[in-house]
């Protein structure tokens, strides 16, 4: 199918690629459909995009890039509504908040989307009894591997 | 808004599956218990409105994004 995006234009989904939230994403409820579209020449980052609303995108990363240490555990019923994933299909991605300069720019860690690749679910988890915050910046460690 | 007086041990039911208990009371502190299905997500209510908030605000991206990005070299 085409749908139109934020950053990419006009382009041609497959209907496997789309990935469901069945409830949204906190602020966006409404928004039950998106596609990771990678960007070009940069592997570091991707945009969510929604398949439905064309201006709504978000850069994500691999928060494991830039957090080595970024650690947590996913509650059952986080689990159970991803369809029980087993640890090779999960991807963990951090929302960014992209600022002027990429210094300024931050990651969501307190709320990781966590998508099942086997079934193509995924949630927003937001962690409760850890000291993640929304906004860490990026690069306040060292970075992880370059390109 | 509904407003019910419970005492410590008290519960409320909610429709047919979720259960809020009253565990105990400190001062201003309110301790609960919740019962509820496993699709149902419960948050700290401020806890929610931040995660909406940087949604919100990480939704707007940016003009220039993809000079600002640094390209594999």
């Amino acid at each position: 199918m085409k749908i139109n995006t934020k950053y990419h234009g006009e382009i041609v989904v497959k209907s496997e690629d789309v990935l469901t939230f069945e409830h949204g994403i906190p602020g966006f409820r409404e928004e039950k459909q998106f596609v990771l579209l990678p960007l070009p020449e940069n592997e570091w980052f991707h945009i969510l995009q929604s398949v439905v609303t064309s201006q709504l995108g978000f850069v994500v990363t691999d928060p494991f890039v830039f957090f080595k240490d970024y650690d947590f555990e996913l509650d059952e019923a986080s689990l159970e509504s991803l369809g029980k994933p087993s640890e090779k299909d999960v991807q963990v991605l951090s929302i960014l908040t992209v600022r002027e300069t990429l210094n300024e720019s931050t990651a969501n860690l307190q709320a990781p989307i966590i998508l099942n690749m086997a079934n193509r679910k995924g949630k927003q988890v937001i962690l409760t009894n850890s000291d993640y915050q929304t906004k860490h910046l990026i690069f306040a460690q060292p970075a992880g591997k370059k390109g | 808004m509904l407003v019910l007086t419970r005492k410590t041990g008290e519960s409320i039911q909610i429709g047919d599956d979720i259960e809020l208990t009253v565990i105990s009371v400190k001062g201003d502190q309110v301790k609960l218990g919740i019962n509820a299905p496993k699709n149902v997500d419960i948050h700290r209510k401020e806890v929610y409105l931040c995660i909406q908030e940087e949604n919100t605000e990480a939704s707007k991206g940016i003009d220039n994004l993809f000079n600002l990005l640094p390209k594999n070299d």
